[in-house]
């Protein structure tokens, strides 16, 4: 049994899901529409949270916030669900699979997907993948990846493995959600579209300065820290880290860089929807922070890797982290402006 | 970035179905998705971080040979385990795993024991259980 549902790529897993899910009830959203519309945008940097030994930045808001905030936005009934029984998870699954034909997505980790690339495989729970088929015989999974180029299938041994992956940045529990049912009408996307980049100015500069960790803060307080890293790690220990944010920055789930282009392909889109002809203007802006973020990944790179006749340092890579979180501020603290005339 | 500036450096994605998803703008300015291979900068952050946990398991392993550790601490370095997360999949305690660890007490596990080890680490009993030559 398998669901009629064709397989897209996308740049961020949790947006993959999200899209197979709607496309399953006729909504067709761009991955860019999806990801603006759940305010997806974020920045946070914890030094006193761990992963792998080493300081967590994200770039992106938790595993699993994107579809509920993006269901209730377009008035959707769904429903999220976590297990403390294994066989219980599964069953729910089956059900939903076979009985409801429903797809379901599943928040998963990592690191015994057999299909990721061996060197990719780290304890990373929070990967979103959406399962649309079973084949009774041999118990297999259908499942979509918006990481891999087509279809692929997941044993139940490894599904049960992965949805239940433990540690890392906090366990699992068989996370997966579902959508329950659709309205005929979907709501008017205009002012949605508006509001959601209201929010996202919110999370990004709403922070008083006390709190330094969240929104462009981070990016300011990570600026003045990573200046003391190789003083106060030493050499090694320093560019670790510095690989460890890098991969963070591009790799778990895209990142930094790509989730501003991600942005600026939202506020493109937004501006064609809404006749917002400023946003254009603001598309073009993220991109070219998209940019700085791109160059502060291939100097930090020279860090770590380094080349003949380059002398890159941390010093190097504060300040153009400082760039950053000045265009970033100014940058949503004028999108704000904008959108605020137009939502009156 | 512009769409032609999208960079294509396969390295790990190589034989995997894995790709990278890009945005990025054309000539007319528009944005666009583009499938990517990879990024050299992101390759070799990848490339450190693995080279790192390699020098941590070779260090390991010379201890298993010296005979002062078992080859389970050598094969949870090298599933990046530590002693916390081994101890959520197989279940035994933290305390009971360090004991392990030690090539005297890993030397008297049973086979049921030696199984959930092997099973969590994805190699055989066998491989857990015979030092390699290298």
């Amino acid at each position: 049994m398998e669901l009629d549902l064709s397989h897209r790529v996308a740049a961020h897993c949790e947006n993959g899901a999200i899209s197979a899910l709607l496309r399953y009830y006729g909504i067709n959203l761009s991955e860019p529409m999806i990801f603006g519309l759940a305010s997806g945008l974020f920045f946070v940097h914890l030094p006193f949270v761990k992963l792998a030994g080493m300081p967590v930045t994200s770039f992106r808001t938790f595993p699993g916030v994107l579809f509920k905030r993006i269901t209730k936005l377009l008035g959707i009934k769904a429903t999220t669900r976590r297990y403390l029984n294994k066989e219980h998870a599964m069953r729910d699954l089956d059900r939903l699979l076979l009985e409801k034909q429903t797809p379901v997505g599943c928040v998963v980790g990592m690191y015994y997907l057999p299909y990721m690339p061996k060197e990719y495989r780290f304890h990373f729970n929070g990967h979103n993948i959406c399962v649309i088929g079973k084949d009774e015989q041999t118990d297999t999974y259908t499942v979509l990846d918006s990481n891999a180029t087509q279809k692929v299938t997941l044993s139940r041994r490894d599904l049960l493995k992965v949805r239940f992956a433990k540690g890392g940045t906090y366990p699992l529990l068989g996370q997966m959600y579902w959508i329950k049912s659709v309205p005929k009408q979907l709501p008017d996307l205009n002012p949605l579209i508006l509001k959601s980049i209201h929010k996202v100015c919110w999370y990004m500069i709403s922070q008083p300065d006390f709190i330094p960790y969240v929104g462009v803060n981070g990016i300011a307080y990570l600026s003045r820290s990573i200046r003391g890293w190789e003083n106060k790690m030493g050499k090694r220990r320093a560019s670790l880290n510095l690989a460890q944010l890098i991969r963070m920055l591009e790799e778990i789930g895209t990142g930094g860089a790509g989730f501003r282009f991600v942005y600026g392909a939202f506020l493109q889109e937004a501006a064609v929807r809404t006749g917002v002809a400023e946003l254009n203007d603001f598309s073009k802006r993220i991109t070219a922070i998209g940019d700085l973020w791109r160059e502060f990944a291939f100097k930090a790179s020279r860090i770590y890797k380094k080349r003949e006749g380059e002398s890159y340092t941390y010093d190097d890579l504060g300040d153009l982290l400082q760039t950053i979180s000045e265009q970033e501020k100014a940058f949503f603290q004028d999108l704000d402006r904008t959108v605020k005339e137009y939502m009156k | 970035m512009k769409v032609e500036e999208v960079p294509q450096d396969l390295k790990y994605f190589e034989g995997t179905v894995v790709r990278d998803v890009d945005y990025a703008v054309d000539a007319d300015g528009n944005y666009q998705m583009v499938v990517s291979d990879g990024w050299a900068p992101k390759n070799e952050a990848l490339e450190v971080t693995l080279a790192d946990i390699d020098e941590q398991c070779q260090e390991i392993f010379q201890r298993v040979k010296a005979g002062e550790s078992s080859l389970l601490e050598y094969y949870a370095a090298k599933n990046l385990m530590d002693v916390e997360l081994l101890s959520d999949y197989t279940g035994f305690s933290k305390r009971t795993i360090r004991k392990h660890f030690q090539s005297s007490n890993f030397a008297k596990l049973d086979d049921k024991t030696l199984e959930i080890y092997a099973d969590v680490l994805r190699i055989t009993v066998a491989e857990l259980t015979t030092i390699p030559e290298t």
